[in-house]
């Protein structure tokens, strides 16, 4: 399979220019101005194939936008090696973006003014497509998407979820093999993000349609992509399947008991002596969380030594979600590898 | 090419769906030819002519810079800056065409609306109203819609280097102010160069500024004659091809360069 994507040492650095207070300070700012280095993007490395779908997640202001910015060829890298669709997105800039379709969740590329569709009728005119490529393309976008009805509105005058679906739209106008996604689910209700989830499935499924994106929303990340790139200030803290770092960090399970009567702390503690066990009161006095490691002798111990001696209500084995996993990995800042 | 033509008619439309605020506009336009009319009638006195122009013709030289005007102005070095500091500029480089063309065409589509809905009608109220005189001579036209297309190219390369400074400037409002103030006195719209001091035109001769309204209007109201003409028009060509340098090396320095701003 061939790296639609190929990522080698990229770093980015931003100047930013601090300036000295008063009057005396603003005339030596004229001739040596202080400024400070930022390294947004520090010496990251990765590749990625056709067809992949890619979570790239990290906390707010790891460096995601920077790094797509680059990948995109709006931002010249400090340093470091870019090749995207065989291209240096920057020194090719007009031909390569030809191949790749944008959507940056924070900002429009529609014409504000004019009537989505004919935002649409001038991207086919950039991009060049042929009438009945578009056609054939956009009326199956456009359904999937449902904004048929959205069409002939002005885009100023369009919900920010209306909005979005045309947005998608309008980055596919040209069917492009890869697809760059800055949060595109930022802000929208969970139909709409629904909706988009399963249009986004669909288009790799039938295109092979490369995907990357960002979001915040991990269950986004959940239902797309096998595999994520997990930045930290900078740098790449975790690359490979989801499953895994689910594993290796979601040791444990925990089971959550309601009673029918009441129960303490000593008396259940009591109950589970044998076994390695971390009880917690839950949303009532009758409700019990008990974790434990991820075993079957320790599970099956646990809810048979607590169901003999008292009355249960209900039931639940839960597991560790995602969202605590990379919460625990965002506060200890490094990801442990099994 | 295609992608130019459409671009050119989105902008139309756009402006179209706010012709409303052009209204005023005309108004505008007319009260300050109206107000140049009654000083240069002042001016003048009983004289026949001053520097070689008559009142006539001198009424038909402000009617028509300012309807000119109204062709070659756009908004493009506004937009450009906004465009920057809003970040926005991002979104235009992940489109497959050459930024400062389009920007270019946006303006033109901008100009073709203003002339339509703005400047024939206002020029037809102004010639119902103060004595003006329209050529019946098709050549002359033909070099003013020749020598107005040089223009609005001038004018409009200029405001791309206005818009551009903002990358290295970020805030540029001032330069584009003091930008359009000069443009509106050394390019000839409110007074003829030919009244300006000998010292002064000599300069100016040396700038691109006559080439966007003192040299339309000149031929308009065949102030210029024979090879006059000829060399004004080669005066704005040559101005037109020589300002694409520094707009292709400023934005070339520029997009290595460039930040964008925001998440
Ligand atoms: N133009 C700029 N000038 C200076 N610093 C910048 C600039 N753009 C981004 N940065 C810095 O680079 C770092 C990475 O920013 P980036 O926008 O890539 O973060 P992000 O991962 O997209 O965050 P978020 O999740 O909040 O969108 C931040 O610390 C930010 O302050
Ligand atoms: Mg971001």
């Amino acid at each position: 399979m061939q790296n639609i994507i190929d990522v080698q040492g990229l770093k980015k650095e931003f100047k930013s220019f601090s300036s000295r207070s008063g009057l005396k300070g603003a005339f030596r700012d004229l001739f040596t101005r202080n400024y400070t280095i930022k390294t947004a993007v520090d010496d990251i490395s990765f590749t990625i194939k056709k067809g992949e779908m890619v979570g790239y997640i990290g906390e707010n202001g790891a460096g995601k936008s920077t790094s797509i910015k680059m990948l995109t060829g709006i931002l010249t890298p400090t340093d470091g090696k870019i090749v995207v669709n065989g291209m240096n997105p920057h020194k090719e800039r007009e031909k390569f973006v030809k191949t790749i379709g944008v959507v940056f969740g924070q900002r429009s590329q529609l014409w504000w003014d004019i009537a989505v569709q004919e935002s649409f009728r001038l991207l086919k005119k950039i991009y060049n497509v042929p009438d009945q490529q578009y056609e054939e393309h956009m009326k199956d976008v456009i359904e999937t998407l449902d904004i048929g009805p959205l069409l002939d509105k002005p885009v100023r005058k369009l919900s920010l979820g209306q909005r979005m679906r045309c947005e998608l739209a309008a980055a596919l106008i040209h069917n492009p093999p890869l697809l760059f996604l800055d949060e595109p689910t930022i802000g929208l209700d969970v139909l709409v993000k629904l909706k988009i989830r399963e249009f986004l499935k669909r288009i790799n499924e039938k295109y092979g349609t490369t995907i990357l994106l960002t979001t915040h929303d991990l269950s986004d990340i959940e239902a797309l992509c096998e595999r994520v790139v997990m930045l930290d200030e900078g740098k790449i803290i975790y690359d490979g399947p989801l499953k895994e770092l689910r594993e290796n960090w979601a040791e444990g399970k925990q089971i959550q008991f309601q009673f029918s009567e009441e129960a303490t702390l000593e008396e259940l503690q009591h109950l589970t002596q044998e076994h390695l066990v971390v009880w917690e009161k839950g949303e009532s006095d009758l409700v019990w969380v008990a974790s434990v490691e991820a075993e079957e002798t320790v599970i099956s111990g646990v809810i048979g030594k607590v169901t003999a001696a008292k009355k249960i209500a209900d039931l639940k084995i839960l597991e560790i979600s995602t969202e605590e996993i990379i919460r625990n990995i965002y506060v200890e800042g490094a990801v442990r590898h099994g | 090419m295609g992608k130019y033509i459409e671009m050119i008619r989105i902008r139309f439309l756009m402006m179209l769906a706010y012709r409303t605020n052009y209204y005023s506009g005309i108004l505008i336009y007319s009260i300050n030819i109206g107000a140049y009319y009654f000083l240069w009638s002042a001016i003048y006195g009983g004289k026949e002519n001053i520097q070689g122009l008559s009142i006539t013709q001198m009424t038909t030289y402000i009617a028509v810079a300012w309807m000119a005007r109204a062709f070659y102005f756009n908004n493009i070095d506004r937009e450009i800056a906004m465009e920057i500091k809003e970040g926005k500029v991002a979104v235009e480089m992940v489109r497959p065409y050459p930024y400062l063309n389009m920007k270019m065409m946006q303006g033109l589509g901008e100009g073709i609306f203003r002339l339509l809905f703005f400047s024939v009608p206002g020029m037809i109220i102004v010639a119902l109203v103060f004595p003006i005189e329209l050529s019946t001579n098709a050549s002359t036209w033909l070099f003013f819609f020749l020598s107005i297309t040089f223009s609005f190219i001038i004018n409009t390369q200029i405001n791309l280097l206005a818009g551009i400074a903002t990358f290295f400037l970020f805030n540029n409002d001032g330069l584009i102010r003091a930008k359009r103030v000069v443009i509106d006195l050394f390019s000839g719209l409110i007074l003829p160069l030919s009244f300006y001091p000998m010292w002064a035109q000599n300069v100016m001769s040396y700038l691109p500024f006559q080439g966007i309204s003192y040299i339309p209007s000149m031929i308009f109201t065949e102030g210029f004659k024979g090879s006059q003409i000829y060399e004004a028009l080669l005066n704005q060509a040559i101005w037109s091809l020589l300002l694409i340098i520094p707009v292709y090396g400023l934005w070339i320095l520029a997009k290595r360069q460039l930040v964008v701003q925001g998440g």
